[in-house]
């Protein structure tokens, strides 16, 4: 059994999920604002590091990693309930184009403000769980206690985000305010104060991932630029309108790039996200997992 | 009861409505007629709060205008839109779930007073909306406006796209429906022949003014009203 865990195989299959499950991450909280507002959000990655800077910061000034973490997410979801409210509100019903370019414009400035504040402090940000992989005799299996905690972190978050979408009134209500918000009114729906939560839930997942992400690295603004070009591919792969389509994607991202690294080259290997996605769009260009609806005429 | 006075609405250089007053009584339909362009969507969309108006809508003693299309909802006001507005991506269930969140009846009990009424959409409740043919969505449309028992009802064209025989049906079940749940109606239709058979009372609209008011027995033995609004030679 050791032998075979500690396989190449297998050894490529653990690798793949730990960046894999991050990238899902990262392309539900793109999925759940596009569930309850049909905008894609550029800025996430950058929402997401300047909610980490803020929270985890505070655990190189003695805080306890947990607590500093809640309060990242708390921020994050402060921080995309402010930006519902402050720059994109003012955008709906306006061409599509203009929260893009609003969002990419943001992203640009978040960067700029994180590296103005925190100009000094860089830190590697110290891991809650071991790295270190585990062994089985002499063989590395290339899973660690932190690789564990976030499998089970994703697998969490995704559940919680399908009940709350399919089984609850509130998500209910989320999708149909995003699909037709003059209905919703009408039907008593409160459709502001959805949109605003929309945007608040979403980056609070987005931080979450963000700080996973810097779990173990230095702190840096722009941690999150180059996983979230691959979260922005499982998501469109995936189908914005399906939370398990984008997991499923983000996952699959993750474990081509792993193989490509192994069998091909480390060059290519950040191409997987456009291998996927080419394949994906050829397969089923409105998404993988996107139900569609036939419409009686 | 819904009073409706001095109500005017303009839409940038376009005055949509002129200074109309109007009285829907409760238990009664009162049914709004009009030429295209004669503000009647206008109309509905002020009670519900969607178009700014000046003026005074009042629900019994309550004043509705400058109030949230939300809390108009909440209040009982409930508004099946033109094109009947049933969300064609989610379920016929999911449709109904949606009405019923103004409501202090337990859900279970909620879907299945509306299956009973129509059958049909308890054999399709798990189909999207889609679906759906244009009687059944307008059953779906009716029986979401219900699911929360309102005390008002606003319809806006809902004989439009469907066959005579289901408009016949469609209003055969807004009379009914007036009767048995003390309903206030204010029915928009095009189709005035059919509205003015079922309807108590008729407000004529002309570019945004009131033509004509009065019981829709008298409104449709008018000669002259039938000439303009019904299409009839005498």
């Amino acid at each position: 059994m050791g032998s075979f865990l500690a396989s190449r195989l297998m050894t490529d299959i653990f690798g793949g999920l730990a960046t894999g499950t991050v990238i899902a991450l990262i392309a539900l909280s793109l999925v759940i604002i596009w569930q309850s507002t049909h905008v894609l959000n550029f800025a996430q990655g950058a929402m997401g590091m300047f909610a980490t800077f803020v929270g985890m910061n505070l655990v190189f000034h003695g805080l306890n990693y947990w607590w500093c973490l809640a309060l990242s997410v708390v921020t994050g979801m402060a921080l995309g309930a402010l930006t519902e409210r402050v720059l994109i509100r003012p955008l709906y019903g306006k061409p599509e184009i203009n929260p893009i370019v609003v969002m990419i414009g943001f992203l640009g400035v978040l960067e700029a403000i994180i590296a103005s504040i925190w100009t000094t402090n860089i830190s590697m940000l110290p891991s809650p769980f071991s790295e270190i992989y585990y062994e089985a005799g002499r063989r590395t299996i290339l899973v660690s206690p932190f690789v564990i905690y976030e499998v089970i972190v994703v697998a969490l978050v995704l559940s919680g985000i399908a009940l709350l979408f399919r089984r609850t009134n509130l998500g209910l209500q989320m999708r149909a305010a995003a699909l037709s918000p003059e209905v919703s009114r009408l039907l008593g729906v409160r459709v502001g104060r959805l949109l605003t939560f929309g945007w608040a839930l979403s980056t609070g997942v987005g931080t979450l991932a963000a700080v996973i992400v810097s779990t173990g690295q230095v702190l840096a603004p722009t941690n999150m630029d180059g996983i979230f070009v691959s979260a922005f591919i499982a998501a469109a792969v995936g189908g914005l309108e399906s939370p398990t389509g984008a997991i499923i994607a983000g996952v699959s991202i993750g474990l081509v790039e792993q193989f490509i690294l192994d069998f091909w080259s480390t060059s290519v290997a950040p191409l997987s996200g456009v291998i996927v996605l080419v394949i994906g769009l050829a397969i089923r260009p409105q998404g993988l997992f996107t139900r569609q609806v036939s419409r009686r005429v | 009861m819904i009073r409706v006075a001095g109500l005017s609405v303009t839409y940038g250089a376009v005055r949509a409505l002129r200074d109309v007053s109007f009285e829907a009584p409760t238990g009664q339909i009162t049914t709004v007629i009009g030429a295209n362009g004669a503000g009647k969507t206008t109309l509905l969309r002020s009670i519900s709060g969607l178009a700014r108006a000046e003026g005074s809508i009042r629900l019994d003693e309550r004043e509705l205008l400058g109030m949230a299309t939300e809390d108009v909802a909440r209040l009982g006001v409930a508004h099946v839109p033109e094109g009947r507005g049933v969300i064609a991506e989610l379920t016929v269930e999911e449709n109904l779930r949606l009405g019923t969140l103004a409501s202090k009846v337990p859900l279970a009990e909620s879907l299945a007073s509306q299956y009973a009424q129509f059958p049909a959409l308890e054999r399709r409740r798990r189909n999207y909306a889609a679906t759906l043919s244009g009687g059944e969505r307008q059953m779906l449309a009716m029986a979401r406006a219900l699911i929360a028992r309102p005390s008002v009802l606003l319809l806006d064209e809902p004989s439009l796209g469907l066959a005579p025989q289901v408009t016949a049906e469609t209003m055969r079940t807004i009379a009914q429906l007036c009767a048995s749940e003390s309903l206030t109606v204010i029915l928009v239709e095009q189709n005035a022949k059919s509205a003015l058979r079922i309807a108590h009372d008729a407000v004529v609209l002309h570019l945004g003014q009131v033509a004509a008011a009065g019981p829709s027995r008298e409104i449709a033995a008018d000669p002259e009203l039938r000439r303009y609004y019904l299409g009839v030679a005498s």
